[in-house]
């Protein structure tokens, strides 16, 4: 008994919390490693870009909700979604159009691209703060809950909790559902093959006959609904404020560098990489021991590795790991 | 003369920029202004020995400030000799054995071939090494932080004069440089810049949350100063006199003698705040002059040939026989050390050590958006872009908060679309600091002084 609640215990401390936030970093991180492969730059209005898709998303939310539209159980969010795509794509459009555009065609070094995006990096920014504000917006309703931590108790009888908060449930099974769907497009279709071709080799396909603004245009439009619905989880998740987002630009690098830059697969797994390893260095594992042991070994002290404090710090580490010894990325990636 | 007319005529500009500050808004925050503007100059011209002369990427410019302003704190805080006592064995065990630990690491790389038995050992060295200092210094830092923790919990300073930080503080940052260059100057230029801004983000993980050493966020408040008090001033005879003689003409129009005393008074306390900022200036000014005769110096020398030719050309100055990467780490340890000059006496002149307050968006992007809007590769476009960009930053609430209230004067201020722009008033900062840096890179991406060799 006590080994199925210290298992319950990882499942609900553990488990869950990094599967969702590592689903919210892997989308992002497919954003970036998007951009990096085809645009070739590195992009760091990333946070701000997904914070502006979920402030329009919010903006959205509130509208239905002033209508009295509602999904019931599920959030008023998911509905607006759409539409808060529709606008992140307009604006990354825009900027391509007045910003990126011009060095794209002077073949500028990627340094000088890096530049130019932290100007957008600041435009973005002060556009968010001047619409929503810098606060803290909760933009959540519905159910909150799958299965509460008492219920579950009750349920099966056991001493450890596990609570399913619906946020989670939804970031999981939306972000398979998106990237099987990413892939899909990827592998499967002429557009994503010419987009992996010109990713690959520019010059080669361009000679065979493919529209760089096509597929330009088409990068940005996933990069759209990537930064949209990565960003609008994220907020439903925990909350929405601009300064994190803008944080959470980090942590997203890491796992795109990790997974190997350019390869969207291993962006994708880059991003449990980076919150699992996260949580689980930082996670407190004196309950678990607890139930493991037997009393007369139970542990005193916390049996943290590291304080809470250093969560980031976690990621950046591997990543800067990662960077010496396999700059292409745990699963190679383009060599630098 | 005739060559360097659009450097004099940008200053000329400048400065008259700040004078309309002092004269419509007052001097107070005029000065305020200047100095952190000489502050901004420092650590322009350490981001721009780095990318200027050698064309490398440092987005770290936050990490070394930090560290710049953790000598402010190390060197002018009295010691806490209770806490010392409590802790400070352990502490100094934990440092023994990170020194322990280097040194076998450093031996197991030069005995030993390159191999995977190596690679696992050193990392099996390191884990294990950190877990053993984790568990050993526990005690000894819960029992510092615990010595009167509302005043102290930490193990203090040296108790020296703070200006003996600024060399510290080159020190320092100079020193994470060197591990850092060690590291990450192998990758390409956009990798470096994600590294590096990364390994920053990590420095202040540590300033904000190792609390022995640092306070972490209470904050460190209360440093000396290398300037007088106002408190002090005010009650000062030649001060008063001073402020007496300056302001002559105002005094005399006043009959009643208590009137008079009333506005001396008040006089004595506004110019003892002008005072102490003058002072300040002073102290910024000889630094950024005598930086800027050595950067100047080197730009002009065999070596800042050497380092542009590296910057344009790595292969064939190589293949010239300079040895690239020993430049790049020299390079990237200078310009840092600079950067650490810049973070002490920021924290100087604050007089507080606020570990929550540095901010990738303040400390590093804001940096580079001088760099890049002054004109990299020229130090006094670099000390000019950290006065532009420095008085946007500020004045650009009030230019703001004036340009909407001219495009809407007809509308009543009722309006709610009115009252929240006035609201976001802050945040038009950010958008003028976008928005000129992307018109500087398309429209002049040398900056406003583009750099100018000269062959002498």
């Amino acid at each position: 008994m006590d080994f199925v609640n210290a298992i319950i215990l990882l499942l609900n401390y553990i488990f869950v919390p990094a599967l969702t936030y590592g689903s919210q970093l892997a989308l992002g991180a497919i954003f970036v490693t998007l951009i990096y492969g085809i645009l070739r730059f590195a992009n760091f209005a990333t946070g701000d870009m997904m914070s502006f898709g979920t402030m329009a998303t919010i903006l959205f939310t509130w509208y239905f909700q002033s209508l009295g539209v509602s999904l019931g159980v599920l959030p008023t969010a998911l509905l607006a979604i759409p539409f808060g795509i529709i606008f992140m794509i307009f604006y990354m459009l825009l900027i391509d159009k007045f910003v990126f555009k011009y060095y794209r065609n002077q073949k500028s070094p990627p340094v000088q691209f890096a530049m130019v995006s932290i100007g957008v990096m600041f435009v973005t920014q002060a556009v968010v703060r001047i619409i929503i504000g810098p606060g803290d917006r909760r933009f959540f309703d519905g159910e909150k809950f799958i299965i509460k931590a008492r219920e579950f108790k009750e349920m099966t009888g056991l001493n450890e909790g596990l609570a399913l908060k619906s946020t989670q449930v939804i970031t999981i099974f939306v972000t398979i559902v998106l990237v099987s769907l990413l892939f899909w497009f990827l592998n499967r279709t002429k557009t994503g093959k010419s987009m992996k071709a010109y990713s690959d080799n520019e010059d080669l396909a361009l000679l065979s006959g493919i529209d760089p603004k096509k597929i330009v245009l088409v990068t940005w439009v996933i990069a759209g609904i990537l930064a949209t619905i990565g960003g609008a989880l994220y907020g439903l998740d925990k909350s929405f404020k601009p300064f994190t987002y803008f944080n959470n630009m980090l942590p997203i690098f890491a796992a795109a560098i990790v997974g190997g830059i350019g390869n969207p697969f291993g962006a994708f797994l880059g991003g449990y990489v980076i919150a699992f390893s996260e949580i689980l260095l930082t996670y407190a594992y004196k309950k678990f021991f607890m139930y493991v042991l037997p009393e007369s070994m139970e542990p005193n002290s916390l049996v943290q590795l590291l304080s809470t404090d250093y969560k980031f710090a976690v990621s950046f580490s591997i990543l800067v790991i990662v960077l010496i010894y396999r700059p292409s990325g745990i699963f190679k990636g383009k060599v630098l | 003369m005739r060559k360097n007319l659009n450097v004099i005529a940008a200053y000329s500009i400048m400065m008259v920029l700040i004078l309309m500050v002092g004269i419509f808004q007052s001097w107070n925050i005029a000065l305020s202004i200047f100095n952190l503007c000489l502050i901004s100059a420092v650590m322009t011209m350490g981001a721009n020995i780095q990318w200027g002369y050698a064309g490398l990427i440092n987005f770290g410019i936050m990490g070394y400030t930090a560290l710049g302003g953790l000598a402010a704190v190390l060197i002018s805080v009295d010691p806490v000799q209770e806490a010392w006592r409590a802790g400070g064995f352990d502490i100094l065990m934990s440092l023994w054995l990170i020194v322990v630990m280097v040194l076998v690491i450093r031996f197991i790389l030069k005995r030993f071939e390159k191999s995977k038995i190596r690679t696992y050992s050193i990392a099996a060295i390191i884990i294990s090494g950190i877990l053993l200092i984790r568990f050993s210094a526990e005690p000894g830092i819960e029992a510092i932080e615990a010595v009167d923790p509302a005043k102290t919990g930490f193990l203090g300073g040296f108790g020296l004069p703070i200006i003996f930080s600024w060399i510290v503080g080159a020190l320092f940052a100079g020193g994470l440089a060197f591990i850092v260059g060690k590291v990450a100057l192998g990758l390409r230029a956009d990798y470096l810049a994600i590294a590096t801004l990364l390994i920053s983000e990590i420095v202040i993980a540590i300033i904000k949350h190792e609390d022995w050493l640092t306070r972490g966020v209470k904050n460190v408040i209360g440093l000396k100063r290398p300037a007088p008090y106002e408190v002090n001033l005010q009650t000062t005879d030649w001060f008063i006199k001073l402020v007496e003689k300056f302001n002559a003409g105002k005094l005399s129009v006043i009959e009643n003698l208590a009137d008079r005393q009333a506005a001396l008074n008040q006089l004595v306390i506004e110019g003892s705040s002008v005072f102490v900022k003058l002072c300040y200036s002073g102290l910024f000014l000889v630094v950024v002059i005598i930086l800027l005769i050595l950067t100047q110096k080197a730009l002009y020398s065999p070596w800042g040939r050497m380092m542009r030719a590296i910057r344009d050309n790595e292969e064939a100055a190589n293949a010239m026989g300079k040895n690239v990467v020993k430049q790049h780490l020299l390079i990237f340890i200078l310009g840092s050390a600079i950067v650490g000059i810049a973070g002490a006496m920021l924290v100087t002149q604050d007089g507080l050590f606020t570990p929550g307050s540095y901010r990738p968006m303040r400390y590093t992007f804001l940096i580079w958006v001088m760099v890049i809007v002054g004109g990299s590769g020229n130090n006094f476009g670099a000390i000019l872009g950290g006065f532009v960009v420095w008085f946007l930053w500020i004045e650009a609430a009030p230019i703001s908060l004036f340009l909407i209230n001219f495009f809407t004067a007809g509308i009543p201020e009722t309006n709610a679309l009115k009252a929240h722009l006035i609201e976001s008033v802050p945040y038009f900062r950010f958008l003028l600091m976008g928005l000129g840096l992307l018109f500087i890179m398309r429209y002049r991406p040398k900056g406003i002084l583009p750099e100018k060799i000269e062959i002498k």
